[in-house]
């Protein structure tokens, strides 16, 4: 059942959108997040929910009621901020307990939750600190307790990892999933790491200028990207110039050699466009029967640990990307050395040349 | 920093240190001229009139520092929070008292609250209501800057926008979250005030010339011994303030920096 609902969203700062259109139903306890760069919409659309931006037009409706029009500190949602906005003039134990002092809840019940949400988060131990005596993945831990204490009915968190180090971001990032479960609660998470937004979540808004591409889960937003955009942001993509030979058949050049997909192919014979295909799905060497092989030379090898990724250069100049799992017998091909990569037919999605930004080149980043 | 570099900061701190130190030694030296068992300042301690001019001071003072901050905190906030396209005219506003001499000023506002109808004062008290608004108005570019660098060292947005998402109004962020983080700031500026307030001579020697500086004042025509160690002990209380700036700063941690007085 619907729990949060945005509809029709649109926010405009004087004449420019940030946000059109935007439209969202989460059922209660679900994960969502938003995703894109920065620009895209996605903070201001959290800001909504919070409170703190008012939508010039559409409605956001909780739990059954329209919140839209209603102050933050009138609304129950909890926020957790990219800086941790801790108060620095109060201990970790008044930090977190702040919200149910402001609902005058007896000191006993207080000191009780306080201590339930410390455990939770691995910090008993500090409640008498104070925010500049903790690291800035104990801080953000604290803030998220200190935004979950007075049981709000959804949580918000606006790029709550960013400041931290990779590591740690990992490791937080699996606690306030796990978190999250536990307590069952409606969670909106903002996000431009896709790594982030893909293992977190049960679903991913993807955001470009205002906009929502696509909204779906992790698996349908990796594997069947709607648009060109989503296909080249979320995930490494080879976005490689094609021309169609027969659509009927699924028969296209790529790098001026022939190939074939199962991929529905709308398009004239002679038309451009674009065939979008993961690094992973590329393999080196001629792959099994029915595969689709083109030939090239390797123009770079990158060992990035636990993959190693190779640029390939077909004959026209076009480079394609392909990742390879490192393991201590691989042998790698030198650079300059003739190669032939494959793909199966089902690989590729073929799609209309477009103009964003990484499409027109035709290796991932 | 090499050998040279930290001799020459040796020297300029040398330098400082004597003229900072040398007319405080001299007037020291001075007070004790005539009698060097300290008559100067029995004579100071034995004085009602010093005791009732600095009392009469400090109380003008004090008022004015809680107008001054009930006035300048929620602005330089909501400055900061809403409106921060006004803040360079906000910050010329509160540079005013420097351009109007204080002599100007007390003409216009006796002209002003000394005749009907706004007969001012004439009323019982109505030379101090006048006396807090002019101090109040001086102290505006001290405590406004003080409150305003605090202000900068923190996340106010965020603060602000944590403590509503918590179910906070405006009063409780105020009081609760930015006044105590505001805490070194604002004494900082609450000391310049009171500094500024106790030695201003030229508005109070016409609205309230039993103050503490036209006492001092007339002292040094009558016991200039006296009247050198009035500015010894003067001194004295304000270095007290500011051990206790440094005291409430060791309190946070350190964590808060000590801002304005600059």
């Amino acid at each position: 059942m619907t729990f949060l609902t945005l509809t029709g969203i649109q926010k405009k700062f004087g004449t420019t959108v940030a946000v059109e259109d935007f439209n969202l139903s989460a059922t209660k306890g679900e994960f969502v997040s938003f995703l894109g760069p920065s620009g895209c919409g996605k903070t201001t659309t959290l800001r909504m929910i919070a409170g703190f931006e008012t939508p010039t037009a559409g409605t956001i409706v909780l739990d059954g009621g329209d919140i839209t029009y209603r102050p933050p500190n009138k609304r129950n949602i909890g926020m957790v901020f990219q800086s941790y906005a801790l108060f620095p003039n109060m201990t970790v134990a008044q930090n977190v307990g702040f919200g149910l002092r402001v609902r005058k809840r007896p000191a006993d019940q207080i000191q009780k939750r306080v201590s339930e949400l410390l455990e939770l988060i691995h910090l008993p131990d500090k409640a008498g600190q104070f925010p500049y005596q903790l690291s800035g993945g104990q801080q953000q831990r604290v803030a998220l307790a200190r935004a979950l204490a007075f049981e709000p009915e959804v949580l918000l968190l606006d790029e709550p990892l960013s400041a931290l180090d990779a590591k740690i971001r990992v490791s937080l990032r699996q606690e306030i999933r796990a978190i999250q479960r536990q307590l069952g609660i409606t969670t909106v998470y903002v996000t431009h790491d896709q790594e982030e937004a893909l293992s977190l979540s049960d679903r991913v808004v993807v955001m470009s200028k205002g906009h929502v591409e696509q909204i779906g889960t992790p698996f349908e937003i990796y594997n069947f990207p709607a648009t060109r955009f989503v296909a080249s942001f979320v995930g490494q993509l080879n976005a490689l110039p094609a021309k169609v030979v027969d659509a009927g058949a699924g028969r296209l050049t790529v790098g001026g050699q022939e190939i074939r997909v199962s991929a529905r192919i709308e398009a004239a014979a002679g038309s451009a466009m674009s065939l979008a295909l993961r690094p992973e799905m590329v393999s080196l060497g001629d792959g099994p029967e029915g595969s689709n092989r083109l030939a090239g030379t390797v123009a770079d090898v990158d060992f990035l640990g636990a993959i190693v990724r190779m640029r390939i250069m077909l004959a026209d100049g076009v480079n394609v990307a392909l990742d390879v799992f490192n393991e201590p017998t691989l042998k790698l091909p030198t650079v300059g050395s003739s190669v032939t990569i494959s793909f199966p037919a089902d690989g590729p999605l073929v799609m209309a040349p477009g103009s964003e930004a990484g499409a027109g080149s035709s290796a991932a980043a | 920093m090499n050998r040279f570099g930290a001799w020459w900061a040796w020297v300029i701190f040398i330098i400082a240190a004597l003229y900072m130190l040398v007319p405080l030694v001299a007037t020291f030296g001075f007070s004790l001229q005539q009698n060097p068992t300290g008559e100067a300042y029995r004579y100071i301690f034995n004085d009602p009139k010093f005791f009732a001019g600095l009392g009469y001071s400090f109380t003008i003072a004090v008022i004015t520092i809680v107008i001054s901050l009930l006035i300048i905190v929620p602005t330089a906030y909501w400055v900061r929070l809403k409106l921060p396209r006004l803040r360079p005219f906000i910050e010329f506003m509160t540079l005013l008292p420097f351009v109007v001499p204080p002599i100007i000023l007390v003409f216009g506002l006796i002209r002003s609250y000394g005749r009907p109808p706004l007969a001012i004062t004439s009323l019982p008290h109505g030379s101090d209501f006048v006396l807090i608004g002019a101090y109040v108005v001086l102290s505006f570019p001290y405590m406004y800057r003080a409150v305003d660098a605090g202000l900068a060292s923190l996340d106010v947005r965020s603060l602000t926008e944590a403590a509503q998402s918590m179910g906070s109004g405006w009063p409780r962020i105020l009081l609760r979250v930015i006044f105590p983080n505001l805490r070194v700031a604002i004494m900082s500026g609450a000391f310049l005030t009171l500094a500024i307030v106790v030695g201003e001579f030229t508005i109070a020697s016409y609205l309230a010339p039993w103050s503490f500086a036209p006492y001092l004042s007339q002292l040094g025509v009558f016991k200039a011994w006296s009247a050198a160690a009035v500015s010894i002990i003067s001194f004295m209380l304000t270095w007290a303030a500011m051990g206790v700036l440094i005291v409430a700063s060791r309190g946070s941690g350190g964590r808060i920096q000590v801002a304005g007085a600059h």
